[in-house]
């Protein structure tokens, strides 16, 4: 059935200035529950890491609007988590997520990937420097697409992988109620460097979604890993 | 002049997050128990209403019950706030599920700031909670209420009791916030020994009455505080309908400053309403229908009679034996034998008004009855979802039958007709001899039919499913010899559809279960070799990507 196996360990940076964490999630899956598995990792993350929008008054005060919840059921998992209320970000989570799953299943794979979910601040530099990301928070979510034979095997994935789900939002509330490193809240001028606000009506930390999808060989990883932090941390 | 103490300001907006955290809190866990769906909708102008930010409705019967245990305290060190939910069957018969504990310990963080730091940590830690609470076993088993069992919650206060959850059960911490009088801390205990007794063991022997199994047991604490459902429908309009909470007034005006400390603004006002605006009090609507809706609704509580239904203590109701083997992981296949077939009967007073303060027993309207897989008829019907972004709450048509008990969705058959052991299952020709019941269970249904029976899948499919097919497909040939599996019969006269819906989530069939578990994980580790050749050949790229980290 499903070989499931689970790793959550926090990685000291690559520069130890940036107090950035990073935490890895492994789960097995049948390929059609990938898309269900990612969404509910990456919504219960960004549920930890959204606040309402910002609303600066005078004096360098703001008030804070208000984030909206609401309960969603996977159809291919017996398993059911809770999202933020935005129809904005949900669309941009199931776009990424739509797009590594089609990674996933194109050839070349033996359906082996992962999706990396990067908490990143922007750091202003003078000319002629660009604009620096730090990377505060790294969440990679690893996943092993598995074949199952019949209907019985599908049955036990349904109700394993929402057993193993469960556990990774126990994993991912432990991870948010350490109460590490945040980015400071911002100033008006600022609030951009730290906080996605193109959304109408909840405001994410600025994150980026990026996935690689390996080869039976692992090259592709490295390459791809080392890109990803390369570019990431503008080194 | 340099003072650590905390300020009285600060000690006051403390006490004030800490209270209101309380009763969100309890908000959480009861919404996340009531079975069905919840959405609330984000907002970007903020009201001033909504603690720590969050959008999370008020059920003002919950909020009395908090505080009527709170009693005007907080939580301190030794006096805890739990919130218990527990299971009830149609028999009577209860048991502790999960224990939700917010506690105080000394450890105080003197530095932190109040009205900044503490209140965001207060906020994710109910964002957290919102998460948890749908991981617990008690989550699935919540949502597939309203048939042989509801879901009650009591909330009391004092010392963390955790007896009633029998043997092993398990911790999960949702999370903690230092504040400078002491620390948060916010976890569930709950029962993994979910046990019951299968059909298998009640076929093969007579109904053992009088024997009590050990998690029904009685309380050994008379309750202080009674049970409740988690849902509750205030019928009557002019019963008890509780005041919106007086503190609701205290409008929760947050403003947050970047400022240096010193210039923090935190404001906390005073709005004073005649009538508390919509947007203050977000109280669950009341499905007020008239007496004749009312009157339906005690008759379909009849499965849960009032008399069977003890005053805060659980009465000794006989062992109960489910058909089906009931694990944490398995909730769906707990289905009741009753005692007693066919339609209840109309009871001669409504249910609701013996248990005005007590026991108040309501499923979910639409918990009664999942048959309806149609829209939600009007804002009438409304459940604890307020939202019109996405499909929110379950839908539910109050004109169906009702009165029914219903074991399937679809099913108007007296339930005595209907248990798995009656039945003379379709491959029992196929089954060896000697055969165990177990053993002749059906076949396991693919997971995506749209009539389910299963609420989590039914409120996806709001706008209603297709009809079900027939089985008709074999009339026009001759049979010869041969008992199709979902013909029509005389044994079990259902169509297809309702055959499928009957019969879904049944237990696996032993004769095909193999130890798949075995088999992959001997394949994985056969690939292991390979992959750490591979690996191994690759050694020099792998250094040479950490150089380029270093």
């Amino acid at each position: 059935s499903c070989p499931l196996s689970t790793r959550c360990c926090a990685l000291s940076s690559a520069a130890p200035a940036m107090n950035c964490r990073a935490e890895v999630l492994e789960v097995s899956v049948e390929g059609r529950q990938v898309e269900e598995a990612m969404l509910a990792v990456l919504h219960t993350i960004l549920l930890h890491r959204s606040t309402g929008k910002f609303h600066y008054k005078k004096e360098g005060t703001y008030s804070i609007g208000t984030v909206g919840t609401q309960d969603v059921d996977c159809d291919f998992i017996d398993f059911a988590y809770v999202r933020v209320s935005s129809e904005e970000l949900d669309r941009a989570l199931r776009k990424a997520v739509g797009e590594f799953k089609d990674a996933l299943r194109g050839s070349g794979s033996d359906g082996m990937g992962q999706i990396s979910l990067e908490f990143y601040q922007k750091k202003k530099s003078r000319w002629p420097f660009s604009d620096e990301c730090i990377l505060w928070e790294l969440w990679t979510i690893k996943v092993n697409v598995v074949n199952l034979a019949n209907e019985q095997e599908r049955q036990i994935c349904r109700e394993k992988v929402g057993e193993k789900l469960c556990e990774k939002i126990i994993n991912i509330v432990e991870v948010m109620n350490r109460h590490e490193y945040l980015p400071k809240m911002p100033t008006q001028s600022e609030v951009d460097n730290v906080f996605d606000t193109s959304l109408k009506d909840v405001q994410p930390y600025l994150y980026k979604i990026s996935y690689q999808i390996t080869d039976s060989l692992g090259t592709s990883v490295t390459t791809t890993m080392r890109r990803l932090i390369k570019d990431t941390l503008a080194l | 002049a340099m003072d650590t103490d905390l300020s009285s300001q600060d000690r006051k907006d403390l006490d004030k997050f800490i209270k209101f955290f309380a009763l969100k809190t309890v908000q959480v866990i009861v919404q996340a128990r009531l079975g069905e769906k919840i959405c609330t909708r984000s907002s970007s102008s903020p009201t001033g209403s909504d603690w720590f930010n969050l959008a999370i409705k008020d059920i003002p019967e919950v909020t009395h019950e908090a505080k009527k245990a709170l009693a005007g305290q907080l939580p301190a060190v030794g006096r805890s706030m739990c919130v218990e939910i527990s299971l009830k069957t149609s028999e009577g018969d209860s048991m502790e599920l999960e224990i939700w504990c917010l506690e105080m310990n000394e450890k105080c963080d003197k530095e932190i700031k109040v009205s900044y730091t503490v209140y965001n940590r207060l906020s994710l830690l109910l964002k957290s909670l919102l998460a948890i609470t749908r991981v617990t076993p008690a989550y699935r088993l919540s949502r597939k209420q309203g048939h042989e069992y509801v879901i009650l919650y009591r909330i009391y206060f004092g010392e963390v009791q955790l007896s009633g959850l029998g043997e092993g059960f398990q911790t999960v911490r949702v999370g903690t916030v230092g504040t400078p009088v002491g620390t948060i801390t916010l976890s569930c205990a709950y029962r993994i020994n979910l046990a019951f007794m299968s059909t298998r063991q009640f076929e093969r022997t007579p109904p053992i009455m009088g024997i009590i199994i050990d998690h029904f047991v009685d309380r050994p604490y008379p309750s202080s505080s009674p049970m409740h459902p988690c849902n509750y429908r205030a019928v009557e309009d002019n019963g008890a309908v509780y005041p919106s909470v007086e503190d609701s007034q205290e409008v929760c005006t947050t403003s947050f400053s970047t400022s240096p400390p010193s210039q923090c603004v935190f404001t906390v006002t005073k709005a004073h309403f005649q009538t508390p605006p919509p947007v203050v009090t977000d109280t669950l609507k009341v499905p007020v229908m008239g007496l004749a809706f009312s009157h339906q609704l005690s008759s379909s509580r009849l499965s849960y009679q009032p008399a069977a239904l003890g005053v805060g203590s659980a009465d000794m109701g006989y062992p109960v034996l489910f058909a089906g083997g009931l694990n944490a992981a398995h909730p769906h296949q707990l289905i009741g034998p009753g005692k007693e077939g066919g339609v209840p009967p109309v009871p001669s007073q409504p249910a609701h008004g013996t248990q005005a303060d007590q026991e108040r027993m309501c499923t979910p309207l639409d918990g009664v009855h999942y048959s309806a897989a149609t829209p939600s008829s009007s804002e009438d019907t409304e459940t604890v979802s307020n939202s019109s972004e996405g499909k929110c709450g379950s839908p539910h048509d109050l004109s169906e039958t009702i009165f029914i008990r219903k074991v399937g969705a679809f099913v108007n058959k007296p339930i005595n007709q209907v248990t798995m052991a009656n039945l003379d299952i379709p491959f029992a020709m196929f089954a060896p001899k000697n055969v165990e019941l177990e053993d002749n269970d059906p076949m396991v249904n693919p997971p995506e039919s749209p009539e389910t029976e299963s609420p989590l899948q039914g409120s996806l499919h709001s706008e209603g499913s297709s009809g079900s097919s027939t089985g008709n497909t074999h009339d026009d040939f001759v049979m010869i010899d041969f008992k199709p599996a979902f013909s029509k019969d005389d044994i079990l006269p259902m169509d297809l559809g309702t055959f499928y819906r009957e019969f879904q989530n049944p237990p696996q069939l032993s004769s095909l279960s193999i130890d798949i578990g075995a088999q992959s994980m001997a394949e994985d580790l056969d690939s292991l070799p390979e992959k750490l050749a591979v690996h191994e050949k690759n050694v020099k790229e792998f250094d040479a990507f950490v150089e380029t980290l270093q």
